[in-house]
C-alpha cells in the first residue's frame, strides 16, 4: 500500500504522506518552480522532478535520498536541423518548423531487467532513452526519422508530444506510446522498429473520411493493466476507448454520463475491467458538468459506469484534472487526483468515497504514488 | 573587456557571478563563461544554441539583434546583461 504521493504543481513538488487515514503535506521541493512531471523509480528509488521553467527551459533533477538532496541531470536534446511539421504554406505545400526541446511530458522507467533505463516522451514529439538514470539522453532516431511522424500535429500543446509510455511488464522490449496528436505507436524491439496501431479510434474533430485515420488520433492518456497487459484504456479527446488485444483494435465506449470528455484515466492493476475517469464538459469548456465534480468508474469493461460523488464538491466546482494527475496505486484500492485549481482528492476504497486534502495547492500537473 | 552580468533570478538555480571576458562577439563571450560554468549554458540557450525565447540580452543599453548566432559585437562594450524577459514567467 502506498503511503506517499508526489504532486507536481505550478509552484513546486509537493510530497504527501499518509498519517493514519489522512494525507498531509510533508514537504515541498523546488518551491516556486513549475514541476510538470515527476517519478519515483521503484527499481532503485531514484526520484525525478522535471522543471519546466518559463525563462530557463526544461530541467531534470534526481534524488537518491527521497528528496533530501537533488542533483541536476542532463535533458534530451534535439539534433541540429531537426524539424517537425508546420501548417501548410499559402500554396498548400508542406512546411516544417525547427524542433527544439520544449518539455519532458512523460517520464517512465524501463523494465525490471533494464535497471538504469529511463524513457522520456517529449514535446515536440521525440522519444528519448537514458541508460544512466537520467544523466544523459539519446533520441530514438528510428521513430523520429519515420516519415509518418510528419503527420503528427499539436493537440493539448501547440506542438506534437508523447504523453504516454506503456512498457509491457511481460517483455520490456515491447512498448506502446500515446501521442497527441499522432495515435498509438508500438515497438517490440526496444525502439528499433515501430508500428502504428489504433484501429477503431475515432477523431470527431477531423473530416468524416479521416475520422478513423490512426495517425490523427488525439488520445489524451493511455494506460495498461499490469496483470493483464493486453488490456489498455484511452481517455481520448472525444471519448473513451479500450483495447483487449494489445492496442491493435479499440472499442469506443459511448453514452457515459455525465461526459466522455476528459484527460486522465486509471486502470486497476489486477482487474482490466475496472477503470476510473474524471470527466469534464467537452471540449471547448473543460470544467465539470454543471459545476459538479464526478468520478466515473466501470467495473465491467465499460458496459456500465457509476457516477461517484461521495466526498466530491457538487456546487460551483470548476476543477479540471489533467492527463497525468489521476493515479491508482499497486493495490487498486488507493487513488488520487489533483486539479487545475489545486484540489487534491484521495480514496482508499477503490473510489467509492473520496476525501479532499484540506490544503489548496497550486495548479496540479501530475500526481504519483511513490 | 566587457563585464557579463546575469539576472539574479538565476541564483535560484545556480551560481553565476559577474564575469569579465575578452571576446569579439556575444557567442564568444558566453562560451568563455560556459567553460567555467557549463550548467549555465542550458539556462540561457536552448538545445539548438539559440538564446532562449524568454531570455533577453543587452550590450550596454542596446538589446542584441542576433538571438540565433549571437554575433553581436561586444569587443568595445563595458557591460553585457543577460536578463529574464517579462514574458515567460
Amino acid at each position: 500500500m502506498s503511503d506517499r504521493i508526489q504532486v507536481g504543481t505550478r509552484k513546486g513538488l509537493f510530497t504527501l504522506v499518509r498519517h493514519n487515514s489522512n494525507w498531509k503535506v510533508d514537504k515541498v521541493d523546488f518551491l516556486g518552480s513549475p514541476v510538470t512531471m515527476c517519478l519515483k523509480d521503484p527499481r532503485n528509488n531514484f526520484s525525478y522532478a522535471v522543471l519546466t521553467l518559463g525563462h530557463f527551459g526544461c530541467k531534470l533533477h534526481r534524488s537518491a535520498d527521497d528528496g533530501k538532496t537533488w542533483e541536476e541531470c542532463g535533458v534530451p536534446k534535439y539534433p541540429e536541423g531537426a524539424v517537425f511539421a508546420g501548417m501548410p504554406g499559402d500554396d498548400g505545400t508542406p512546411t516544417t518548423k525547427p524542433a527544439s526541446m520544449k518539455e519532458i511530458w512523460i517520464l517512465e522507467p524501463g523494465g525490471t531487467d533494464q535497471p538504469n533505463l529511463l524513457w522520456a516522451g517529449t514535446i515536440p514529439g521525440g522519444l528519448f532513452r537514458s541508460n544512466d538514470n537520467g544523466m544523459t539522453w539519446e533520441l530514438i532516431e528510428s521513430l523520429w526519422d519515420n516519415p509518418e511522424r510528419m503527420k503528427w500535429f499539436g493537440g493539448g500543446k501547440d506542438e506534437p508530444g508523447i504523453h504516454s509510455i506503456c512498457v509491457d511488464p511481460r517483455d520490456s522490449k515491447h512498448i506502446q506510446l500515446g501521442i497527441s496528436c499522432g495515435g498509438v505507436w508500438s515497438t517490440s524491439d526496444t525502439g528499433a522498429t515501430w508500428e502504428r496501431l489504433g484501429q477503431g479510434l475515432r477523431a470527431e474533430y477531423m473530416p468524416p473520411e479521416l475520422a478513423y485515420d490512426t495517425a490523427s488520433q488525439d488520445g489524451h492518456r493511455m494506460v495498461r493493466c499490469k496483470s493483464a497487459p493486453d488490456n489498455l484504456w484511452i481517455q481520448h479527446h472525444n471519448g473513451i476507448f479500450k483495447s483487449t488485444d494489445d492496442a491493435h483494435n479499440w472499442t469506443e465506449i459511448k453514452d457515459v454520463k455525465p461526459s466522455t470528455f476528459g484527460f486522465g484515466v486509471a486502470v486497476h492493476p489486477s482487474d482490466p475491467q475496472t477503470a476510473w475517469f474524471v470527466p469534464g464538459k467537452k471540449d471547448e469548456f473543460r470544467y465539470p458538468e454543471e459545476g459538479k465534480l464526478i468520478v466515473t468508474r466501470t467495473k465491467d469493461g465499460g458496459q456500465t459506469f457509476e457516477q461517484i460523488t461521495n466526498g466530491l464538491p457538487q456546487d460551483h466546482c470548476y476543477d479540471l484534472v489533467f492527463r497525468h494527475a489521476l493515479e491508482v496505486d499497486e493495490t487498486g484500492d488507493n487513488l488520487v487526483f489533483g486539479s487545475t485549481t489545486g484540489g487534491i482528492w484521495t480514496s482508499n476504497n477503490g473510489g467509492d468515497t473520496w476525501t479532499m486534502l484540506p490544503n489548496r495547492l497550486p495548479p496540479i500537473y501530475v500526481t504519483r504514488f511513490c | 573587456m566587457p563585464r557579463i552580468h546575469f539576472t539574479p533570478h538565476l541564483k535560484n538555480h545556480l551560481d553565476c557571478p559577474p564575469q569579465d571576458v575578452t571576446a569579439a562577439t556575444l557567442r564568444e563571450a558566453l562560451e568563455i563563461v560556459f567553460q567555467a560554468n557549463p550548467r549555465l549554458r542550458s539556462y540561457l540557450l536552448d538545445d539548438q544554441g539559440h538564446l532562449r525565447k524568454h531570455v533577453t540580452a543587452f550590450i550596454d543599453s542596446t538589446p542584441i539583434n542576433d538571438r540565433v548566432n549571437l554575433s553581436d559585437d561586444v569587443s568595445r562594450a563595458k557591460e553585457v546583461y543577460l536578463l529574464q524577459a517579462l514574458s515567460g514567467g
